[in-house]
C-alpha cells in the first residue's frame, strides 16, 4: 500500500526520474525525447510493477532520459518501495 | 593465479558507481577484464536502496560480454550489508567484494548469508565467490586466515586508501608505506591458492605513476589491479603483459625441457645457461599468461602436435 509520494532516479542521460503517488486508480504520465518510441515498453513495465506493488492504484510519472529497460525497472520498483515505507522505517534501516 | 570464475584474464578491475546507469551500460566498451559495480563508497546513504536494485537488474538483464562482473557491497558493520547480498547474489554475478574484512569472522558471516540465499533461491551452493578486501592493519595481519575462512574466497584485495588512513600515514607516489601490506596480501593469497588484486591509483592525470605502481604490483605477484577510470585500463594491461623477449626465451626453455624429457636427459641448457626445474615451471607459467592475455605463443610441442594432426 502506498503511503506517500516518492521518487527514484535522476534526469541524467541514460537514466529516468520516476515519481509515484497514492491514487484510487492507475495512471501513467510518460515524457522524454524518445517517448513515442518507448511508450509501449514503459506502459507494460509500469503496469506490471504497479499491479504487484500497489494493486489499489498509483499515479506514476516517468521522465525518460534514454533509460535501458533494466534501469526503468529498477527506478520504478525503487520509487514504489519508497512510497510504501513509513519515515520511521526509513531512518531505522539506514536511510533506505 | 587463475580465477575460478573461468579462464579469463583479470588484470584490470574497473570500479563503476552502482547508481550510475549511464556509465554502467558502457562497461563492455571500456575494455576492462572485470568490472566492480560499487554499492559502497560511490553511493550516498540515501541512494543505497536505489543502487542495489539498479545493480541487481543490470547484472541480471544487461549483457556485459566477456567482462567478469563483481559487486562491492557495503561492509558487514553497516545496516545495508545483508540487503545488498539479498539483492545482488541471485542476479548471477561472479563474485562479491566484501570491504573492510578485519578477521575471518567477517568472511564467515558473508559466506553464511550468501549460502542461505543460494539455498532459498535453489542456486548452486558455493557458486558466488567472495573477494575479501583488506584495508585495515588488523585485516592485513590476518590475511592468510581470512583467505582460508571460506571455500568461497577467490581473491584477496588490498584497499590502500583506507589502510593508509588506518595506519596514520600518507599515501605517497612511490607507495613505500604499502610495500609490506602488498607483500603480505600477495603471499597470503599465493599460500591459499587465491588471486590477489592491488589497490587503486587515484591520480587519473598521473599515468606514469600508475604505470610504475602497476608494474610493481605485477612483479610482486598480484593478479591484477583496480582502476577508477577507463583511461587507466591500458596502462594496467601493459604492466601485466609478458615481455616478448622473455616470452620467446620461455618458449625455448619449455621446448628444451620437453626435448630432454623425450630423450631421457636430466640436464638442459638454453642460450648457454643451465636450466633447472623452477626455471621450466616459471617459463611454462609465463607462456600460459601470454596465451591468457591473447598473445600468439607457439611452442615446440604445438608444432609437433600440429604435424601429427596433419599426418606429417
Amino acid at each position: 500500500m502506498l503511503l506517500k509520494t516518492a521518487q527514484a532516479g535522476t534526469l541524467e542521460s541514460s537514466d529516468c526520474l520516476v515519481v509515484v503517488s497514492p491514487a484510487d486508480s492507475h495512471s501513467l504520465e510518460y515524457s522524454g525525447q524518445n517517448a513515442a518510441i518507448f511508450k509501449r515498453r514503459t506502459e507494460r513495465i509500469v503496469a506490471e510493477i504497479a499491479k504487484r506493488c500497489a494493486p489499489q492504484g498509483a499515479a506514476v510519472q516517468v521522465q525518460d532520459r534514454g533509460a535501458l529497460e533494466a534501469t526503468l525497472r529498477a527506478r520504478v520498483e525503487t520509487a514504489f518501495e519508497r512510497a510504501s515505507k513509513q519515515e520511521q522505517q526509513m531512518s531505522m534501516r539506514g536511510g533506505q | 593465479m587463475m580465477m575460478r570464475t573461468g579462464r579469463r584474464p583479470c588484470r584490470s578491475m574497473l570500479y563503476m558507481p552502482g547508481n550510475n546507469p549511464g556509465m554502467m551500460q558502457h562497461v563492455p566498451a571500456f575494455g576492462a577484464d572485470s568490472v566492480l559495480l560499487d554499492l559502497e563508497d560511490a553511493v550516498a546513504e540515501r541512494e543505497k536502496d536505489a543502487a542495489r536494485r539498479l545493480v541487481a537488474h543490470f547484472v541480471r538483464e544487461v549483457d556485459f560480454g566477456s567482462v567478469v562482473v563483481t559487486v562491492r557491497v557495503n561492509g558487514a558493520d553497516t545496516p545495508w550489508f545483508e540487503r545488498d547480498l539479498e539483492e545482488v547474489v541471485p542476479s548471477g554475478l561472479a563474485a562479491v567484494r566484501i570491504p573492510k574484512c578485519h578477521s575471518p569472522e567477517d568472511v564467515k558471516r558473508a559466506d553464511a548469508v550468501i549460502g542461505r540465499i543460494e539455498r532459498e533461491r535453489d542456486m548452486p551452493e558455493g557458486g558466488v565467490r567472495i573477494h575479501a578486501m583488506l584495508e585495515t592493519a588488523h585485516g592485513i595481519e590476518r590475511a592468510f586466515e581470512i583467505a582460508r575462512a571460506s571455500e568461497r574466497v577467490e581473491a584477496l584485495t588490498l584497499g590502500g586508501q583506507d589502510l593508509t588512513a588506518d595506519m596514520g600515514v600518507q599515501k605517497t607516489r612511490d607507495g613505500v608505506e604499502l610495500f609490506y601490506a602488498r607483500g603480505r596480501v600477495v603471499m597470503a593469497a599465493k599460500a591459499a591458492g587465491l588471486a590477489a588484486f592491488d589497490t587503486v591509483w587515484t591520480d587519473i592525470e598521473d599515468t606514469e605513476g600508475l604505470k610504475n605502481e602497476a608494474r610493481l604490483a605485477a612483479q610482486m605477484g598480484f593478479t591484477g589491479k583496480a582502476a577508477i577510470h577507463p583511461s587507466q585500463i591500458d596502462a594496467i594491461h601493459e604492466a601485466w603483459r609478458p615481455d616478448p623477449r622473455e616470452l620467446r626465451r620461455a618458449v625455448r626453455v619449455v621446448g628444451a625441457a620437453e626435448r630432454a624429457e623425450r630423450e631421457g636427459r636430466g640436464v638442459i641448457s638454453v642460450d648457454g645457461r643451465m636450466v633447472d626445474a623452477p626455471i621450466v615451471v616459471r617459463a611454462f607459467a609465463l607462456i600460459q599468461l601470454g596465451r591468457l592475455y591473447g598473445m600468439d605463443v607457439i611452442t615446440e610441442s604445438d608444432v609437433i602436435a600440429e604435424s601429427k594432426e596433419a599426418g606429417l
